[in-house]
């Protein structure tokens, strides 16, 4: 036979701990607080942090201590961390280092500026195997004097990569800088995207800005899908937007050459 | 002001802020009930995650004035026992309510105490904690979750009576039932013991 109170000190026996990641957990689950992870990519190792939310944060891999320091003070989250990237993230990211087509990933961009969210939003309508320059997103969210401001909302930009601040360059046609790891992982990403940086950058020496088709008399960025599709007879190079509007053409309507053309 | 009185008007000021806390403060009788309403320690977990999740999102939607009149106790333990319920009724129809009297109990799983008590009484604990563990699944869910209620989490009838939604005479009657089902059962396994022995 068992007494009650035997009964009873059996059942409060039964309240337990809960396992130690239970509240990190809930915290990273609802966004206030993230998790992060190494990843090693074909431009070196990344650390990415998330959060049930989105993605928080693309970046060249530190030490740990220096990393969730410096994610602290920037985003006021603590980052917890974990073995392995989500399957669904690492692929997405993966897909995106080699140049592989668009891959929907939710985004945690909490705490950044309208702006900025502007910027990132425009940058993530460029497709890929493509460039814009700097002036062209300004003018495109309607604030064309703003292209140093655009500059560094790229330069800011916390989740490189998945937002494709490597597709957007100087307004002279160069490459540009890149937030992660320097400009040569900015030719390396555009590379696989079947760019040829260096080509480019040869093309804008020579003064090359615009394309146009003598056949259709449309004018387009270089690197716009429907400029690549002109054949090398009825292609017309144009130093400036105005000069191909002398000349009777048209803004292409995917690309919009005439967006920053003036401030460019 | 008790911990729980602080834990409301903080929530109700700063909800980000707080929940931490809120989490911290209620996170191991959340996860002991859910933990003797499904047996698993994994599914254990998972169920008290979800049920903060959710219990952030209705906090963030109810807005600092109903948010002061919250009774956290109850309000949580409701929300547990409903994301166990949806889990249990979702198991194979095998696993419910026929777990075995040995399931093991991982180590990490003992009562906080029992460290204190020497090696000799952490393994009698251990082994008493697994046995009741176990004899809690033997009963229908409406008897387990509210003998849970009321002697793993310690909640007052009045308490009890809001999170299972019946009077109070209703859910101390399920209450003496499921113990005195809790007891037949300690009994049989008794009895089971004794004739192995003597076998």
């Amino acid at each position: 036979m068992t007494t009650d109170d035997e009964m009873e000190t059996g059942l409060a026996a039964l309240l337990i701990e809960a396992p130690r990641s239970l509240a990190p957990g809930v915290l990273a689950e609802v966004g206030l607080a993230d998790w992060y992870a190494r990843f090693d990519s074909p431009i070196g190792p990344l650390v990415v942090a998330w959060n049930g939310l989105g993605v928080v944060a693309v970046e060249a891999a530190e030490d740990e201590v220096a990393f969730e320091a410096a994610h602290l003070a920037r985003n006021g989250r603590p980052a917890y961390p974990v073995e392995h990237l989500p399957d669904r993230l690492a692929t997405a990211i993966d897909h995106r280092v080699r140049g592989g087509r668009r891959v929907r990933i939710d985004l945690d961009l909490r705490g950044h500026t309208d702006f900025e969210r502007d910027v990132w939003a425009k940058a993530l309508e460029i497709p890929r195997g493509e460039v814009r320059p700097y002036g062209w997103i300004a003018a495109e969210i309607g604030r064309p004097k703003a292209v140093r401001a655009v500059g560094t909302a790229l330069g800011n930009n916390p989740v490189p990569l998945i937002v494709p601040c490597h597709r957007v360059i100087r307004s002279d046609g160069t490459i540009g800088q890149y937030s992660l790891g320097g400009p040569a992982n900015k030719r390396s990403i555009l590379a696989a995207e079947g760019l040829d940086p260096d080509f480019l950058e040869t093309a804008a020496r020579s003064g090359l800005r615009y394309v146009g088709s003598d056949t259709t008399h449309i004018v387009c960025l270089p690197t716009c899908h429907a400029a690549q599709r002109i054949t090398p007879a009825h292609r017309v190079p144009f130093r400036s937007f105005g000069g191909a509007v002398t000349a009777g053409y048209r803004a292409c309507r995917e690309c919009r050459p005439s967006s920053g053309a003036v401030a460019a | 002001m008790d911990t729980d009185d602080r834990l409301i008007a903080a929530l109700a000021e700063d909800l980000d802020g707080s929940f931490e806390a809120l989490v911290r403060a209620h996170q191991d009788r959340c996860f002991s009930i859910a933990l003797r309403m499904l047996g698993d320690p994994g599914d254990a977990e998972e169920a008290t995650q979800d049920a903060f999740v959710r219990a952030y999102r209705a906090l963030g939607g109810y807005g600092p004035s109903r948010i002061v009149e919250l009774r956290l106790r109850p309000w949580l333990a409701t929300i547990v026992l409903n994301v166990c319920r949806s889990r249990l009724t979702r198991r194979p129809s095998v696993a419910r309510g026929t777990l075995s009297l040995d399931v093991a109990l991982p180590s990490d799983l003992e009562p906080r105490t029992a460290e204190a008590r020497g090696p000799v009484a952490t393994v009698e604990a251990r082994g008493a904690v697994r046995e009741w563990a176990a004899l809690l699944m033997t009963l229908s869910p409406a008897y387990r979750s509210a003998v849970v209620l009321r002697h793993v989490d310690g909640l007052s009838y009045p308490e009890l009576a809001m999170v299972l939604d019946r009077p109070e005479g209703t859910v101390k009657a399920q209450v003496h039932r499921g113990l005195a089902q809790l007891r037949a059962a300690f009994e049989t396994a008794q009895q089971r013991e004794h004739e192995e022995i003597r076998a």
